[in-house]
Parts: structure tokens; C-alpha cells; sequence
């Protein structure tokens, strides 16, 4: 199989719109305050993180095509943008695919045209019908490149972003397109802060969007390289979910070395991470947990995962890094990435 | 490992089908669905699953779910939770195992992979939450079921525990185009030796807010969807789903299963032109047909058949016709199209799947579905639409799905030897 190298890195997160304002954050360990939004009938508000304004807007943001679109497009658009100039690509000269991954979606518009829907269908608005549809973020990113080959929207748990990875690494393969943004973006909104508040009173969820620009070729000598992605392991309970991750430990335990970065999925709320920390309880040298620092980002969390365990591989003497991601409700994947030699 | 996947010199598989599974509103299964099709039957009917009375439009193409869904061995308890979409999608799929006779319960199965397509997952239950929420906001009961049934990655999870199954699952959202990407990732899938069978398909429910959205767009037909007529005026929308088993050519001849027909290439292609209209002169679909003709090495002029994309919108259906055209050159004459969605309106994400089915169909029947409600072609039909029962000797089959946001996929068939 072909060697994929991740040439460029891009991020949008509650800490800023740069992969550095990450790499700071988990450096200080400095937690951004949460935001308040109002869930209609209660009293309290509910709390997230939310990607602050940008100062200055990027230059993107003047595009035709972001003029309707909501934040996950923008987080998207901004962060595929990131890291396409982090790999010195010229999408008018590739053919460049794009993996969308996405737990909850277009939520903002979802919420605002269903409840026209509901109180009076004679007057909802079409133009904000069309930015609800599942890919209507990936259209917006590959006209913005512009690019006109292969273009998926994948639904799933968070480990899927690990799936996209791979998907993008077969189109590779086959000679499909030349190179390969993996996205992974999500937008917060009452309805999402409610959902999960049915589930935990104490996790914090956040929004933003990371991704990676896969290529067969090496853009420098720096460049890191993906060596392995592991199968999905499936659970619908506790228990099942610490035997998931212990067989992702089990899967990358011949490629990772004593010496590697582990980034894992905790989120700073005991009855989540209670698999993880049980699993990997024993892992002696780093440790990056980068939502406990920017919150339950969902797909963008797990994108997140990925850029902050490739940056440090980029910034530290580390060789390699394993990035392991239990999901919101069903799998448990993980991957690994190391400097290219 | 899902990467770096095993390498081996070993030739692409030849993909076939051995089970079918189908819903739509013309019926339950593959022969009410075949009867159907062939005869150009309609079946279209008032809305009854939420009000329409504000809507501009009140008609749409409901399914009659079956009162026992066969839940196989997916928990009893599970059943007072399905969303509507689910239940369509486990329909679907009970019909598709029994055709196969596969036997998910053998070990070398448990890891089969599932890849399935839709726009809108458990949409009708997402309503549900959110009138709950806004009615009754500190009401909490149920509210996390309903959230679950919401996402399709719980569909497409009872649907592996319904069949016994554990291998990764895979969720297109590409609009209307998921179901044929399923379709063709799928078919890639085994194709490429990363598994001997896949179930694949696509389903999606009616919902209110998906009615209203194309209401909204005035997008759908007030009088009939005549898709390629010259006086068309717009789609109309249906539900339902389709489930296959795709097995490599040598474990279905190992097992001794009949084959129901062979898929043998898949194209797919972005359109950025807009996000709800297609590129006037349909180049991305053009790109899409291209390369599923170069995927399964055929040309234009091998195309017995093409089930079209024709949502019977006037901007769909011109640059449809002039993707067609356009890749057919001379032979265009030659080629038989048809659009079933006069039939069984737009399915949105389960249309490409449905239709694959229809393909199938055809196939192996050796008729052309047709367009009983097209009186008129567009002038920009250079080829041959089909408008009325048709006999008609067939090789192959292309099917085509575009969707919002430019998602372009086109997937070719072939009949059973």
C-alpha cells in the first residue's frame, strides 16, 4: 500500500483559529471560559465553548458561498483552508478529495427551519432549508477550493474521523485524487447541549473544526506520516467500551513504541472517560487529553485529536504518536502517526 | 487494520448480487415493487403522516410499513423505539438476507461490513425531540431515545445487531446521491478484496421537515412529476428503502448462491456550481457517468438502459438531458432512459439505492421501466425515454444520482449470467 503523509494541518477551536492557539492551550493548560446559551423554557442556561470571533476575519469570509452558510461551514471552510497553505498545496493544480465528518451537523439551521416548519410551513425560508442538509458544508468547501473530484459526508460516532482518514488513504490508493482534506466540523446549538445534558450534567460540549491534507508525497522532511489505523470496536455499555479501547491498545501495540505521545479522547467528566483512563492507565511517557482543555468538540474533537497529537510530533522530539478515540455512544478506534524517515 | 490494509497482487473481484431487499409505495417487496415498476404504475397519495394543509403541496408517495417489522435479532424491546426510517431500513433488509440465504451466524460473516445511505437518518424522531422540548421543556422522558433514534449511526447500528453482524459500519450523507455512493462504496469495497460481502443500501423516511423544506424551495410538482417532459413543473417526494448483499463473484459460486445480477462500475464527481442547482450543462454528471464507464471498462454505446437521476424539475432534467446527451454522442438515439421517480417520486437518500434495485429488475426481467405520466420530451432528450411498457433485451444498466450540494454518482449493472 502507498505511504500517506500528512503534509498541512488546520484547526478552528474554542481557543482561536490556528493550530497554534491549540498547541498554547494544551501547553499552559489554560481551560477558555464557557459561553452561556439559553435552552428556551428553563431557567439556566446551558454551558459550552464556542469558537470566538475571529480578529481578523479571514479573508475567506468574503466568499459568495459563506454568505448564508452557518459556523460549521465556516470552521470548515477556514480550517481545510489552514491546512492546505500548511502543506504549500495548489488546489487549481490537484484533485483534491474531501471526507466531511460529522456527528451532529448543521445544527443551527436544522433547529431554526424545522421550527418554521412547525409553527407556519407557508412562510420557512428556503435558503436556509438548503444549508441543512448533511453535505451542504463540503459543497461550500469544495467550491471554495475549488475542486470537482470525489466529495463524502460521512455520519457517525467520533472515531469515525479515524474512518475518514482511511477512506481518504484508499481514494489515494487507487489513484483517485491526488490528495485528500479530512475534515472534521461541528457547530453548537441548544438542541445539541440539551441532547447531551440527558446524558451528563457535567460535560462541556464546544464546536470548531480540524483538518488534514493527506498526500502520497512527502512536502519536506518533517513531513509525519500515518502508519496505521485500526478496525472499529464496537460497545453498547461501559464494560464493553474498556475491552473496545484495550483491543485498539491491543491493535497498536506493535506499531507504537515506548516512547510515543498518546493523545486520547477524555473530556474532563469521570463517567466518560472512566474506560480510557482504565485502559491506558499505564502509559508512562506523554500524554496529550486535548478536550479536556477545548471541550466535547464531537467530530471536530476528534479532528482536534489528531492535529494536536501531529503538531506535537512536528514541535517535540517525539517519533510518534498514538491517538486513541473512544466515541460518543458506539466505537472505539485509534490510529498512529510518526515522523517520516 | 483499516490502514495500512493488507496488499496482495491479487485482481479486482467481480462484485454480484445476491439479495434484494425493497420498499417504496408501490409495495413490499421485490414483486409488488417489479410488477409495479414495469407497468408504470403511480403511486402517489394525500399526506397523512403530518399536516399539510399550509403546504403548497399535499401530495407524496408513502410506504405502508408492514405492522410486524422483522426485527431478526435485533431485542423485542427495541421495536417500540424505531424511528419510521428504521423500520423501512430493517424491512428492507429482512427481505434482502432471505434472498441471499447468507447465513450472518457463520464466523468468517461476523465481521461483514455495512454501508448504507440517507439524507435525513431518524429525522421524523428529531421533530419529535425537538416539539417535546419546546411543548414540554422539563419534560425528559424519552427524550434520550428519541435523540438516539435521531442519528443514523443508531439505524444503521440495530440494523448490524438485527442480521448478527459486527464489521465496520459506513453512513453517506451526500444528498440525494447517498444511495448510490452506498451502492458504489460498497461495490468498491469488495471489488478491492477488503471484504467478501458487504450489505449496502439506503433508506429515508417522509418528515415534515424535509416536506416543508422542498415545499419551501417550490420545488415540488402541483400537478404530476413528469420527468423530461417539456411542461414539467417539479419532483414529487417519496420514502422508502433498499438493502443488498454484494459478494465477491467466488464466494457466492463457493456458497452456491444465485446471483441476481453484477455491479461493475461506480463514478462519482462534485458540481460547484451551486448548492441546489446542478451546472447547467450537467458536466459534473457528465464526469460521474465518465468515470463509472471507466470503472467497469464499458462505453456509452454498451448502456442499454440508463435509469436517470429526472427529478422532473426543469433545472434538474435539462442538465441531466444534456449529461446524457453529451456522453452518448451518436449512440444517444440508441439508449433507453427512463425516470422511476414518475412512479415512486424522489427518495432522496434511498433513491440510488431504490433505483438499483429497479436496475436489477430490469435485468433480469429483460423490460424497460417506464414514464407514464411524460407525455412531451424536452427538446434537450436526444435519446430515447421510455413511455410505456417496454420488452427490450438488456446487457446493462446505469443508474444516476445528483444531489444538493453537487454530489454527482452514477453506477452501472449488469445482468445475471
Amino acid at each position: 500500500m502507498k505511504r500517506v503523509f500528512v503534509n498541512g494541518i488546520g484547526a478552528v477551536s474554542p481557543v482561536g483559529w490556528t493550530v497554534e492557539a491549540i498547541r498554547n492551550a494544551l501547553n499552559n493548560g489554560q481551560v477558555p471560559a464557557n459561553a452561556c446559551v439559553q435552552r428556551p423554557g428553563w431557567a439556566q442556561p446551558l454551558a459550552c465553548r464556542r469558537v470566538p470571533p475571529p480578529n481578523p476575519a479571514p479573508a475567506i469570509f468574503a466568499n459568495a458561498r459563506l454568505r448564508r452558510s452557518t459556523p460549521i461551514t465556516t470552521f470548515a471552510a477556514s480550517a481545510t483552508l489552514q491546512a492546505i497553505a500548511d502543506a504549500k498545496a495548489d488546489p487549481k493544480t490537484e484533485r483534491i478529495g474531501i471526507v466531511l465528518c460529522v456527528l451532529a451537523g448543521c445544527v443551527q439551521f436544522t433547529r431554526r427551519f424545522y421550527h418554521e416548519a412547525w409553527t407556519n410551513p407557508a412562510t420557512a425560508s428556503p435558503l436556509v432549508f438548503a444549508e441543512t442538509v448533511f453535505n451542504a458544508p463540503s459543497s461550500h468547501v469544495a467550491a471554495i477550493l475549488p475542486t470537482a473530484s470525489i466529495n463524502y459526508t460521512l455520519l457517525g460516532d467520533t472515531s469515525g474521523y479515524l474512518e475518514g482518514i482511511a477512506l481518504a488513504s484508499d481514494w489515494l490508493e487507487k489513484d483517485l485524487v491526488d490528495s485528500c482534506v479530512v475534515i472534521g466540523s461541528e457547530e453548537i446549538d441548544w438542541p445539541i447541549l440539551d441532547a447531551f445534558h440527558l446524558f451528563s450534567h457535567s460535560l462541556v460540549c464546544s464546536e470548531g473544526a480540524g483538518a488534514l491534507y493527506l498526500s502520497n508525497r512527502k512536502s519536506t522532511e518533517q513531513t509525519i506520516e500515518l502508519t496505521a489505523i485500526t478496525d472499529p470496536h464496537f460497545y453498547s455499555n461501559k464494560s464493553q467500551k474498556t475491552d473496545a479501547i484495550k483491543n485498539v491498545r491491543s491493535d497498536l501495540a506493535s506499531i507504537a513504541s515506548a516512547s510515543s505521545l498518546l493523545c486520547d479522547s477524555r473530556v474532563d467528566c469521570k463517567h466518560f472517560d472512566a474506560p480510557e483512563d482504565t485502559v491506558w492507565r499505564d502509559w508512562s511517557t506523554s500524554r496529550l487529553s486535548p478536550k479536556t482543555i477545548l471541550g466535547e468538540g464531537m467530530m471536530a474533537g476528534a479532528a482536534w485529536q489528531c492535529v494536536a497529537a501531529i503538531d506535537a510530533l512536528r514541535q517535540t522530539q517525539t517519533t510518534s504518536a498514538v491517538v486513541s478515540i473512544s466515541g460518543c455512544l458506539q466505537q472505539a478506534v485509534g490510529a498512529s502517526f510518526a515522523r517520516s524517515k | 487494520m483499516l490502514f495500512p490494509r493488507p496488499t496482495g497482487s491479487t485482481p479486482p473481484a467481480r462484485v454480484v448480487i445476491t439479495g434484494v431487499g425493497i420498499i417504496t409505495s408501490l409495495g413490499c417487496g421485490w414483486k409488488q415493487n417489479a410488477d409495479g415498476f414495469r407497468s408504470g404504475r403511480r403511486a402517489f397519495r394525500g399526506v397523512t403522516l403530518f399536516d399539510v394543509s399550509r403546504h403548497r403541496t399535499k401530495i407524496a408517495a408513502e410506504a405502508d410499513i408492514p405492522t410486524d417489522v422483522p426485527l431478526r435479532k435485533l431485542h423485542a424491546r427495541a421495536a417500540h423505539r424505531l424511528d419510521r426510517a428504521s423500520k423501512l431500513l430493517l424491512t428492507a433488509a429482512d427481505e434482502a438476507v432471505q434472498q441471499s440465504k447468507i447465513d450472518f451466524g457463520a464466523a468468517s460473516l461476523h465481521k461483514t461490513p455495512i454501508v448504507l445511505g440517507t439524507t435525513s437518518g431518524g429525522m421524523g424522531m428529531g421533530e419529535s425531540y425537538y416539539r417535546t422540548a419546546i411543548d414540554n421543556p422539563l419534560v425528559k422522558a424519552k427524550q434520550a431515545t428519541r435523540i438516539l433514534q435521531y442519528l443514523a449511526q443508531t439505524q444503521i447500528a440495530e440494523l448490524a445487531e438485527a442480521l448478527g453482524i459486527a464489521g465496520q459500519t459506513i453512513s453517506i450523507a451526500n444528498a440525494c446521491a447517498s444511495g448510490s455512493n452506498a451502492v458504489g462504496h460498497a461495490f468498491e469495497m469488495v471489488r478491492d478484496g477488503r471484504a467478501d460481502v458487504v450489505v449496502t443500501g439506503g433508506y429515508d423516511a417522509l418528515c415534515e421537515m424535509v416536506f416543508t423544506g422542498f415545499d419551501s424551495l417550490q420545488a415540488l410538482s402541483q400537478t404530476q412529476c413528469r420527468p423530461f417532459d417539456s411542461t414539467r413543473d417539479g419532483l414529487a417526494l417519496g420514502e422508502g428503502a433498499a438493502v443488498f448483499i454484494f459478494e465477491s463473484a467466488e464466494h457466492a459460486k463457493a456458497r452456491c448462491a444465485k446471483v441476481i445480477g453484477e455491479i461493475v462500475g461506480y463514478g462519482a464527481a462534485t458540481d460547484c456550481h451551486h448548492l441546489t442547482q446542478p451546472q447547467p450543462e450537467g458536466n459534473a454528471a457528465l464526469a460521474s457517468m465518465t468515470a463509472a464507464c471507466k470503472s467497469a471498462g464499458l462505453s456509452p454505446e454498451q448502456i442499454g438502459y440508463i435509469n436517470a437521476h429526472g427529478t422532473g424539475t426543469p433545472l434538474n432534467d435539462s442538465a441531466e438531458a444534456n449529461a446524457i446527451s453529451r456522453w452518448a454522442g451518436e449512440v444517444a438515439p440508441k439508449i433507453h432512459v427512463s425516470s422511476t421517480k414518475a412512479s415512486i417520486g424522489h427518495l432522496l437518500g434511498a433513491a440510488g439505492a431504490v433505483e438499483t434495485a429497479i436496475c436489477l429488475m430490469a435485468l433480469q426481467g429483460q423490460w424497460l421501466p417506464p414514464m407514464t405520466s411524460t407525455q412531451t420530451a424536452d427538446a434537450a432528450c436526444k435519446f430515447s425515454l421510455v413511455l410505456k411498457p417496454t420488452d427490450a433485451p438488456l446487457e446493462y444498466a446505469l443508474s444516476n444520482s445528483f444531489g444538493f450540494g453537487g454530489a454527482n454518482a452514477s453506477v452501472i449493472f449488469r445482468r445475471a449470467e
